[in-house]
């Protein structure tokens, strides 16, 4: 029920409340291949740093994940690969 | 190895010989796992999550797994559990003068109780909005401060905190014009209601994983200990999904089911408690009226007092009747999991996705609306 | 009533277009329903096509709305193999709408018309007051001269053929619904509009009567005109998700906002039905064109089953390809 997209962040902006008309809080600027967009940092975890990727959903984030974190869906890929070699 | 570069935060490998190989050798483990399981000869596994529907029509999924397992679609398509009771009352709303209606791409064609829809409402010179983020609906209220705007929250835990975070910002700022009418549900007690009446057979549940993003693994734990279901939370990508319907035939195998995180680069063991926490503060328990499952005390989020003055429901006095039931929809008993859109005798027929009689197949997500597009029982 | 949905080329599109036009209107040239009606007129076969044009925002990264009108007609008579002549243009211009705004999509309409080499010979002009129209609609009719000898339709395909297609898939609809979404930003994908009339001549020059037939994939994407194009024929179509050019950069997009560029409109792409022994030939012709930027085989035809496009997907499932009902939508959920 929930698309939501993993997207790298490339800057955290400090939001100056006079220039965004007093929308608070600090959002990320992450790539979405076409250019950049912002992403509310709000409800994240774990605040992002550049280079770290965030799963956004509806124009906020709701985790952040270390290319580490990413390393672990891949993990259990290449234990189920393992286990599937040794035993043909 | 793997093109970590490309595929990292994805999920998947990079190239699509590497995809392949990795998908025969999850689907190679699965048949060995089938192998190991002596009974029930029909393996009944429940995908709770619509987007998981979406995901494993869109991948062809179901082409590719053994006849002896079956996936069944359950109630996690929050467009498919609202009642017509709420969508007749969203549908109202934009009737009020002057009311901006934003809401989601997902609920615009949904149909009432009287055949109405925010689409036709919208046809009939009423201003509804689709907004990718409650934030764009805030917005619009700022932008137009000599009218209201009433945005239509609709979605599990993975969205409530979200439009929780904008109701804070509402309050924040001020934004007097700007409502919010939940619709919001939470799925443990859902889940709960389900299988506590013995309705579906089922034998594991591929957990939805941005939920879990949110609220962790732990509120899957009676499943596991008073169900005694196989649980394996369960990420979006075709791999992914494999994974999970493996860790739930590894599981049935060795009969000792619990709850397996198979989406750990996006859940953590205790979820997301910043989230956790925007939703609690903002919303609390309420019973839920769920199509398909009824009533459900501690289902539903209600706006709390502190943020009363953006309650939709309360400022517009929004009164809920719920219909009887459109005769002949069938979609209660698709979202429990107990006959698959084939199943029932209006799919395809007097139900199709231009006429739709009930919302699974409105819905973007709903079974029937899958089944429907990707051709599910004829390929 | 009437609903946006009757508007975006799938089946609501379709069902308005039997019920209520045809029913009245029916004769041997509409009943067609191609891209543009074959007249005969004495020793001459005219293409003769006509389009409106409403998009909003009427600029956008890649073009506006005037380019779109100049080559979304000259590609509707090029899709029957009518070498283009002339257009009319007829405006329809809302009261308070920008001068300025007009005569930028002036200078887009009098561009792409030079570009293309089709003049535009005819032309009218109206205004209506403030809020009955949403600044500017246009009107393009065009007439181009058939130059084949052999018909350009979807009933000579048959099984054994292959499908190609022009370049990457979904980029003018993710313009627009990104535009229109608010992802406001400097994007690395625009719109494709582009005339195509050319390439369908080196086309034709190349391979003649081995190539069955052309459609541009508008409305409803290239899902929807692989659907029509089977249903019309009596065919299935087997296609290969690995094979569709889809732009990664689309790809993400339409993730995050829950669309399939299957579905999404293109403007300067065409889908080319072939006997199975020119297609390396003519994927070669188009490699070497500009007006091609990344050809591709994606299918081929088989016998008719019980699905009019069944798709292998990237990961070796299948899936069947329908018609949407209407619009696609953003989606959260």
């Amino acid at each position: 029920m929930c698309v939501a997209v993993p997207l790298r962040v490339i800057e955290i902006k400090e939001r100056d409340p006079a220039e965004t008309g007093g929308f608070l809080g600090p959002v990320a600027i992450v790539d979405v291949g076409t250019g950049q967009q912002e992403v509310r940092l709000e409800i994240v975890d774990r605040q992002p740093e550049p280079g770290d990727y965030v799963i956004v959903h509806a124009g906020f984030a709701i985790h952040t994940l270390t290319p580490e974190d990413a390393r672990k869906t891949f993990d259990l890929f290449e234990e189920v690969e393992r286990i599937t070699l040794e035993s043909s | 190895m793997m093109n970590l570069q490309d595929g990292i935060a994805s999920g998947q490998p990079a190239d699509a010989r590497r995809r392949r190989d990795l998908v025969k050798a999850l689907l190679l483990s699965i048949h060995r796992q089938l192998a190991s399981i002596s009974s029930p000869q029909k393996i009944r596994l429940m995908e709770v999550c619509g987007t998981h529907t979406m995901s494993i029509f869109k991948h062809g999924l179901r082409h590719l797994l053994p006849d002896r397992i079956e996936l069944i679609s359950g109630p996690g398509c929050p467009v498919c559990v609202t009642s017509p009771g709420q969508i007749d009352a969203a549908i109202k709303l934009s009737d009020i003068p002057d009311l901006i209606v934003a809401t989601f791409g997902d609920m615009l064609r949904v149909p009432g109780s009287q055949g109405q829809s925010l689409a036709k409402a919208r046809a009939r010179g009423a201003d509804v909005r689709i907004v990718y983020s409650p934030v764009d609906a805030l917005q619009l209220a700022r932008d137009n401060p000599d009218r209201n705007v009433c945005f239509l929250g609709i979605g599990f835990e993975t969205t409530a905190p979200v439009v929780a975070a904008t109701l804070k910002m509402a309050s924040q700022l001020s934004v007097n014009n700007f409502f919010v009418y939940s619709c919001h549900k939470t799925m443990p007690n859902a889940l709960e209601a389900l299988f506590s009446s013995k309705e579906s057979d089922v034998q594991g549940l591929l957990c939805p994983g941005h939920v879990s993003a949110i609220i962790g693994e732990q509120p899957y734990g009676f499943l596991v200990e008073k169900y005694g279901l196989a649980c394996a939370i369960t990420g979006f990508e075709a791999e992914e999904i494999l994974l999970g319907v493996l860790s739930l035939l590894k599981q049935l195998a060795s009969k000792y089911p619990f709850v397996d995180n198979c989406y750990p680069r996006a859940v953590s063991p205790e979820g997301n408690p910043s989230a956790v926490a925007a939703l609690e503060q903002v919303f609390q328990p309420s019973t839920a009226v769920w199509r398909g499952l009824g009533s459900i005390p501690g289902s539903g989020l209600a706006i709390r007092q502190q943020f009363k003055r953006h309650d939709a429901e309360s400022h517009f006095g929004i009164e809920i009747e719920e219909p009887n039931k459109v005769s002949g929809c069938r979609c209660h008993r698709i979202i429990t999991g107990q006959i698959i859109p084939p199943e029932c005798p209006m799919f395809r027929k007097a139900c199709t996705p231009e006429n739709p009689m009930g919302p699974c197949m409105v819905s973007s997500e709903g079974a029937c609306a899958a089944w429907f597009k990707y051709g599910g029982e004829r390929l | 009533m009437v609903l946006l949905d009757h508007g975006s080329g799938g089946l609501a599109s379709s069902r308005l277009v039997q019920e209520i036009f045809l029913s009245r209107l029916s004769n041997p040239i509409l009943n067609e329903l191609e891209d543009s009606a074959i007249l005969d007129i004495g020793q001459q076969q005219i293409a003769f096509t006509t389009d409106s044009y409403v998009v909003d925002p009427i600029f956008f990264p890649g073009g506006d709305i005037g380019e779109l009108a100049v080559n979304g007609t000259i590609n509707d008579l090029a899709m029957k193999g009518g070498m283009p002549v002339a257009l009319s243009l007829a405006l329809i211009l809302e009261e308070g709408f920008s001068l300025d705004d007009l005569e930028r999509i002036m200078d887009s309409i009098a561009r792409a018309s030079i570009q293309a080499g089709v003049p535009v010979a005819t032309g009218d002009t109206k205004v209506v007051p403030k809020g009955k129209a949403d600044k500017i609609f246009i009107n393009t009719a065009g007439v181009g001269i058939i130059e084949i000898r052999f018909p350009l339709t979807a009933s000579r395909i048959r099984p054994g053929d292959k499908i190609l297609v022009s370049g990457t898939v979904g980029d003018h609809g993710a313009t627009i619904m990104t535009r229109r979404q608010g992802l406001e930003v400097p994007g690395q994908f625009q719109s494709d509009t582009m005339a195509l009339h050319r390439l369908v001549r080196d086309m034709l020059e190349l391979s003649g009567e081995n190539i069955r037939c052309f459609r541009d994939p508008t409305r409803g994407g290239l899902a929807t005109t692989l659907v029509e194009l089977a249903k019309k024929a009596g065919v299935t179509m087997e296609i290969a998700e690995t094979e569709i050019p889809v732009r990664k950069d689309v790809a993400q997009t339409c993730e995050i906002l829950g669309l399939d560029p299957l579905y999404l409109a293109n403007e300067g792409k065409l889908v080319a039905v072939v006997a199975p022994d020119v297609a390396d030939e003519l994927l070669a012709l188009m490699q070497e064109s500009h007006l091609a930027p990344e050809p591709a085989i994606i299918g081929r035809v088989v016998e008719q089953g019980i699905m009019p496009v069944v798709m292998e997907t990237a990961i070796g499932g299948k899936r069947a390809v329908e018609m949407l009902t209407g619009e696609p939508l953003p989606r959260i959920c």
